[in-house]
């Protein structure tokens, strides 16, 4: 069986959907953190296969792959760090009780 | 002439402004107060250089004896076209050399003074720093090569004169005297710069030499225009004369100087009675020649002037507060040089009596600065001892204070026509001048010399005489010595001033020339001034119920001229009641009501939306994403469709 771009794709798809998912659903801080670092995997993934499949010579989305892996790992750092912050401020992590923000 | 000296007494006062306003709160009372003087005393010394080299040096003699005008500088200060440039220069002639020493005179004196008169007051460095700025400008507007470098001083004058007024700015009365004098000044120095205007789109020149040397290129020049029945050279003199109405105080626009008199007593001795106030007098004898050749505007000039000097002088008679008096009686005697200055020619190119009124009115600002700055420096003394501006609190002072008594005396004596004092050779000149040219103008000038005499010495015996009121444990003390030396070198001028051979110096066409007294006029004055002081005498030298009973009999008369005709009422009804009801009211509410409206109509539709549609914005993270997401979605399926159609 030959395994076209489609075939890694879907799971790909899979993974983004859930994440997704769980961004919506989940009201736990950092349950919704994960699931972002889901969405997010799911388009590095997506990175690497066209590069390998449509542009097999270049590796520009090998690197931008790496690079965006980096730069979530930095995210994920901070947002943490936030989610510490409200924590410590509110003692919940609670999205829905989070709305000091609004109007 | 070399440069440097002419440039120096214009920057030295200026550089003084700056030191004294930027470093003058570092300073302490008396440094500030000496570098003043120290400044005004260079440029005095300066000025009597120039002046002396102007007058003396043959260089400044022409061949056939007439003095020329020399312009030690003229810089391009704008260039807009060829034919219009705005410049800024340096010009000696007869009349700016005189200027030049009686401002610096003044100044100088005024200075010194004022280290006695303003010691320890609250913001003295401000004060010399404003009384720099005030040199400099006057300066500047007496040298002036052009009429718009005039107008630039003349604002400038207008404005340090508002600084001053305004010294004591924590007083109600000081700061609605500063803005009333401002506006007023203000707007005439409207009509002043249309003037200007006018005659420069005409003449296409802005330059004095220009003009004046052969002032009928500049008749020729407005030809045949003419707007609402007269010339338009009549209209743009008026106009001019219009600016220099404002700042020389004549009727109608009179109404600020006496409440100039707010300011520090100095500084009415220096700019409200000797230099700012003769510069609409200035102004004209600038533009004499070209005034010359307009007989409507000369007579205007006349009947604005003598209207004026005999309406002070009413006013003056009846006034209770000393300064007023004074500032009446300024207005008047600038009335005199006005008259003089308008009954010089006789409106047709032609120069009535040799320019014999020309000469008087220059001889009379002269004399008049001298004295009048020494009326208002003794002046100043009296209310520095006694702390009250009105004669009622006085009486008695001779006793008290012999030296500004005797000074205060040789000003009334010179300003009331009796030789040898200085005012009796200048008044006699400007009368000559008049009953030259009419003797109903002669009479009712001489008339109001009268008047001048008897208010003049209505003052000084209730002051000095009267009647000699308890001064308690406060007595009243002479002036200290920096304020006394002032008003004895004043003094001693006004003994002698009358003495100069002003004909030798000042003509209208520089030409010298000796003067005559013409005794049957002079004879006159003298007689009628002493019958007019013979009646202060008796009726104010000593405490007694004439002066009630004159004001009794005739108590409509004595109301008037107390109220000063009520002007200022008609100026409060004009301005008040018809203009700010008529014309501003209707502006302010349609401001208010229709551009403000607009623009909160705008406000207000804005906040209210705002207000509507806040509830999208409900802090519910997960909300938002929601909506991106079905937004996301719809445009992808959107783009979708359009794809496969």
């Amino acid at each position: 069986m030959n395994i076209t771009l489609i075939y890694w794709l879907i799971p790909s798809l899979i993974m983004f959907c859930c994440g997704v998912y769980g961004f919506i659903t989940r009201k736990n801080m950092i349950a919704m953190l994960i699931s972002l670092e889901l969405m997010l995997n799911a388009v590095d993934i997506n990175f690497v296969l066209f590069n390998r499949y449509l542009f097999p010579g270049q590796m520009e989305g090998m690197f931008f792959t790496l690079f965006a892996i980096a730069i979530a790992a930095a995210e994920t750092a901070l947002a943490i760090a936030i989610i510490i912050n409200i924590f410590r401020s509110i003692k919940t992590v609670d999205v829905q009780g989070i709305d000091k923000m609004k109007f | 002439m070399d440069i440097t000296i002419p440039a120096l007494i214009l920057c030295l006062p200026l550089f003084m402004f700056l030191l004294l306003g930027i470093a003058g709160c570092k300073m302490s009372h008396k440094l500030a107060g000496w570098l003043g003087c120290l400044g005004m005393g260079t440029c005095l010394v300066l000025s009597y250089f120039t002046a002396f080299t102007y007058y003396f040096d043959p260089q400044f003699v022409a061949e056939n004896g007439e003095r020329i005008q020399h312009t030690v500088f003229n810089l391009t200060w704008l260039q807009f076209t060829d034919n219009l440039t705005i410049n800024l220069g340096f010009l000696l002639d007869p009349i700016s050399a005189l200027m030049l020493v009686v401002i610096t005179t003044i100044s100088f004196m005024v200075h010194l003074y004022s280290l006695g008169y303003m010691e320890g007051e609250k913001g003295f460095q401000r004060y010399y720093a404003f009384l720099s700025l005030f040199s400099f400008s006057m300066l500047g507007l007496v040298v002036a090569t052009n009429i718009f470098q005039m107008y630039i001083f003349w604002e400038l004058v207008g404005a340090s004169s508002y600084l001053l007024i305004g010294f004591y700015y924590t007083k109600h009365s000081a700061v609605s005297a500063s803005k009333k004098a401002f506006i007023v000044t203000r707007f005439a120095d409207l009509g002043f710069l249309i003037g200007i205007l006018v005659l420069s789109y005409y003449t296409k020149t802005f330059d004095f030499i220009k003009m004046t040397s052969d002032p009928s290129w500049v008749l020729a020049s407005t030809e045949g225009a003419t707007f609402m029945g007269a010339s338009v050279l009549t209209w743009a003199l008026v106009l001019i004369f219009t600016g220099g109405m404002g700042k020389s105080a004549m009727m109608p626009l009179h109404i600020w100087l006496p409440d100039a008199m707010e300011g520090p007593t100095p500084v009415s001795a220096l700019i409200h009675a000797a230099t700012m106030v003769v510069a609409g007098v200035y102004l004209v004898a600038r533009m004499f020649p070209v005034y010359m050749m307009e007989g409507a505007a000369t007579m205007f000039i006349v009947v604005v002037g003598a209207a004026t000097a005999f309406y002070a002088a009413m006013v003056a008679c009846t006034q209770v507060d000393i300064k007023r008096v004074l500032a009446f009686s300024t207005i008047s005697q600038i009335a005199f040089m006005m008259v003089s200055l308008g009954v010089a020619s006789l409106g047709n190119g032609e120069v009535s009596h040799h320019g014999l009124g020309y000469m008087a009115s220059m001889f009379h600002m002269f004399t008049h600065a001298m004295f009048k700055a020494l009326l208002f420096l003794g002046a100043g003394a009296l209310i520095h001892a006694v702390h009250s501006n009105d004669y009622t609190a006085m009486g008695g002072l001779r006793k008290y204070m012999p030296i500004t008594h005797w000074t205060f005396l040789i000003g009334c004596l010179a300003i009331a026509g009796i030789p040898p004092f200085s005012g009796f050779f200048s008044k006699d000149e400007i009368l000559s001048a008049c009953y030259a040219w009419s003797p109903y103008i002669g009479m009712w000038m001489s008339m109001v010399a009268a008047l001048t005499a008897f208010y003049m010495f209505r003052l000084y015996f209730l002051i000095f005489w009267w009647n000699n009121p308890d001064y308690g444990h406060h007595k009243p003390h002479e002036a200290p010595l920096p304020m006394a030396i002032p008003l004895v070198v004043l003094a001693a001028v006004s003994c002698v001033a009358g003495f100069i051979p002003f004909g030798h110096f000042v003509t209208w066409d520089r030409m010298p020339y000796d003067i005559h007294l013409d005794w049957t006029i002079a004879g006159t004055s003298i007689v009628v001034a002493v019958c007019a002081i013979a009646l202060a005498w008796k009726m104010y030298c000593k405490e007694n119920g004439l002066p009630a009973k004159f004001k009794n009999a005739l108590p409509a008369l004595w109301d008037w001229c107390y109220h000063r005709f009520y002007w200022d009422e008609l100026y409060m009804f004009i301005t008040h009641k018809i203009i700010f009801n008529g014309i501003c009211r209707p502006i302010a509410w349609f401001d208010r009501h229709i551009i403000d409206g607009t623009m909160d109509a705008f406000a207000t539709v804005t906040n209210k939306a705002s207000y509507a549609i806040r509830g999208l914005q409900s802090g519910q993270v997960q909300m938002y994403v929601w909506v991106y997401l079905i937004g996301a979605l719809l445009l992808a399926g959107f783009g979708v469709l359009c794809l496969i159609m």
